[in-house]
């Protein structure tokens, strides 16, 4: 049994015109011990998804999904009881701004405390001898002085180190980290992901990487999901996603990044994310693809089994009949016609 | 050919109160950092927060005064101009800000920001003014009919265009851009990189290009200035120093930045930046520098040329063979 299980995950906010869809049609299984990546530039719906299996979607947002599973037990049934006591416990998240996701009011001795008394039911003792090991792990120095500390008397990496024992605390499952590293310098970072990293492996925790840099995903995952305004369209084995790209967004992507430049310029992706009221009606890629038909602009393709992995168009660019198949649909019907002729 | 910017010994250096009774603290912000620009060319200074990159543009785009050193700009004392010159100086450079959400009016038209500095520096007539706004945002992939819409109605890339048009309406020599795209999307930022590059080649321009992202830098710059802790501590032509950083930050930064191909080894530097207001007595690095000895912890290296760059390090010869490195 795999360790999550995501079935068509969808999540729309209301609007004054009309519902906006910030997640459409997600699928994504994790198995124990897993390292996934989940890249997508802002608005791609990365971040939201993962709040709705967290059941943090705030108030007018819908979440539907045809299974939304956690080690076998349904979330959508969940009451809020049980939901709460899964949460933070089996699954944790940490979130991309350290400072302002810990509480001002308090100190961080106290904030790690809380989460230990609620799930684990410790005693004060206890809790403190725990609080002091967990900040140990996450290399905190010092970690009895820095009890009483308030998150405004530390770094933002020291931050992030607090925010990740409150979610490792508890011996999760699955630990989900949304921009982990994005506010950090880059030094910090590599400290911070080799740290998830190592967690990861000492505990067999399955770890969801959330990020829209490329280069975190490719040092660090097994596997990754591209989104692209809410639909992931391509997923597969990380080395083999960066050795050959199967969707032309991905490719298009690690063709912009300045790692790729060879001086010269840079591949560019015309055109903007889709909005509220130009959704296509094909492709949600396809105003901005090169490799747009008559084909892709009308019909929306699913996500399908492709090589190692999934995809989610209609002309992968490992396909050895594609550009045949890209000339018969430029052509159109004409040729359509004259092929049923003769 | 004279250079278009000569920075000397550039420091600057704030006052921190501490409380009434104590005396306040010294900050050096930017602590003697020395470079030349030519014209056409781009000098990219690198570093982490706190490092004194950004203000060491506020320095150069004379938004703030050194506190010592001397800054040539175009064949001028830009420190203490004559006053003559006042005025020309201030047209010569122009800055882009990091935050487009932030460094543009919301409450004026895209037109009106774009000729604001025309109406102060210049005696164009408003029909002059409005052509050459135009003519600007074609230049910077802007479309005219966009010409009387706010701020709020385009997308993080099309307003950082925005910033980088109205940058460019005094015809600046100098552009000093401060993390240009780390705000944008991954798509959009290689729209922005282009859009540097070609107004740089078309207009003649030289960027002091300030950023934390060596993949940026090593698409975009001819030099790169290492920074850390308010002084430079490797600066040179960029092939040399992404094919074999002297200085063990360098090193560390390149280590750490994800996805440049470099061999992982992986020395991630241990700790943090350490404060400003207490930088250790030698080397700046010393603290967290894995190849650190005595002699980084007492006495502060020099920068000093070694294989075709400057580099601040003891033990630099040590890097060349690559072996420690």
């Amino acid at each position: 049994m795999p360790l999550l299980e995501i079935e068509n995950l969808s999540v729309e906010f209301p609007s004054q015109s009309g519902m906006v869809r910030a997640v459409d049609g997600v699928s994504i299984t994790l198995e124990k011990g897993e390292v996934l990546g989940i890249v997508g530039e802002s608005g791609s719906g990365k971040s939201v998804g993962m709040l709705a299996l967290m059941g943090l979607v705030p108030y007018p947002g819908r979440v539907r999904a045809d299974r939304l599973s956690f080690e076998g037990r349904d979330l959508q049934t969940l009451s809020d009881r049980e939901r709460r006591a899964l949460i933070g416990k089996d699954v944790a998240m940490i979130f991309q701004e350290p400072t302002t996701s810990l509480n001002p009011s308090f100190t961080i001795g106290y904030q790690l405390n809380e989460t230990l008394h609620i799930h684990e039911g410790m005693d004060r003792k206890a809790a403190r001898r725990r609080v002091i090991e967990l900040l140990e792990q996450v290399g905190i120095p010092a970690p009895e002085s820095r009890l009483s500390a308030y998150p405004h008397q530390l770094s933002g990496g020291m931050n992030q180190r607090v925010m990740i024992a409150m979610a490792i605390a508890c011996n999760p499952k699955l630990l989900i980290a949304d921009e982990p590293t994005t506010a950090l310098d880059v030094t910090i970072q590599a400290q911070i992901l080799d740290l998830l990293l190592s967690l990861q492996r000492d505990r067999g925790m399955a770890l969801i990487l959330i990020t829209h840099n490329m280069g975190v995903v490719s040092d660090t995952t097994e596997r990754v999901a591209v989104m692209y305004a809410g639909q992931i369209m391509e997923q597969r084995p990380t080395q083999s996603l960066f050795a050959s790209p199967q969707h032309p967004y991905t490719a298009a992507l690690l063709a912009a990044r300045p790692e790729a430049s060879d001086g010269g310029r840079l591949a560019t992706i015309p055109g903007l994310v889709p909005g509220l009221h130009d959704r296509p009606r094909g492709c949600l890629f396809s105003p901005r693809c090169v490799h747009a038909t008559s084909l892709t602009d009308s019909v929306r393709p699913a996500l399908h089994p492709w090589m190692d992995g999934m995809i989610r168009c209609h002309y992968p660019l490992g396909d050895p009949t594609r550009d045949e198949r890209i000339a018969a649909d430029r052509a159109g019907t004409a040729v359509l016609e004259r092929g049923t002729v003769s | 050919m004279t250079a278009l910017v000569t920075a000397t010994d550039l420091t600057r250096s704030y006052e921190i109160k501490q409380g009434l009774f104590r005396a306040p603290a010294h900050l050096q912000a930017v602590g003697g950092v020395s470079f030349t620009l030519e014209a056409g060319k781009t000098l990219a200074v690198v570093g982490e927060s706190g490092c004194g990159k950004s203000t060491l543009a506020r320095l150069v785009t004379l938004i703030e005064r050194p506190s010592g050193g001397t800054l040539t700009l175009d064949g001028v004392d830009a420190v203490d101009p004559p006053a003559s010159a006042v005025k020309t100086l201030r047209r010569t450079v122009q800055i882009v800000f990091q935050n487009p959400y932030g460094s543009l009016n919301p409450r004026k038209r895209v037109g009106a920001i774009l000729e604001e500095p025309l109406i102060i520096n210049t005696k164009l007539s408003k029909q002059e003014r409005r052509a050459q706004a135009l003519d600007m945002m074609v230049k910077v992939g802007l479309r005219p009919e966009q010409y009387g819409r706010y701020p709020h109605m385009f997308s993080g890339g099309q307003r950082q265009r925005i910033a980088i048009a109205r940058a460019l309406m005094l015809r600046p020599k100098l552009l000093v851009a401060d993390e240009p795209v780390s705000a944008l999307d991954m798509s959009v930022q290689a729209q922005v990189l282009n859009l540097l590059v070609d107004l740089q080649r078309e207009l003649g321009l030289a960027y002091l290009f300030i950023s934390h992202d060596l993949a940026v830098v090593r698409h975009l710059a001819e030099d790169v200035m290492i920074m850390y802790l308010g002084t430079a501590v490797e600066h040179g032509p960029k092939e040399r120093i992404f094919a074999r950083p002297l200085h063990p930050y360098t090193q560390a930064l390149l280590d750490a930045t994800p996805g440049l191909g470099r061999k992982r080894q992986r020395i991630v530097p241990k700790g943090e930046l350490p404060s400003p207001l207490d930088p250790p007595k030698g080397c700046v690095f010393s603290t967290r520098c894995p190849h650190v000895t005595d002699l980084c912890r007492t006495q502060r290296p020099p920068l000093r040329p070694l294989d075709g760059r400057l580099v601040a390090c003891h033990y630099a010869e040590r890097f060349l063979d690559g072996q420690a490195a």
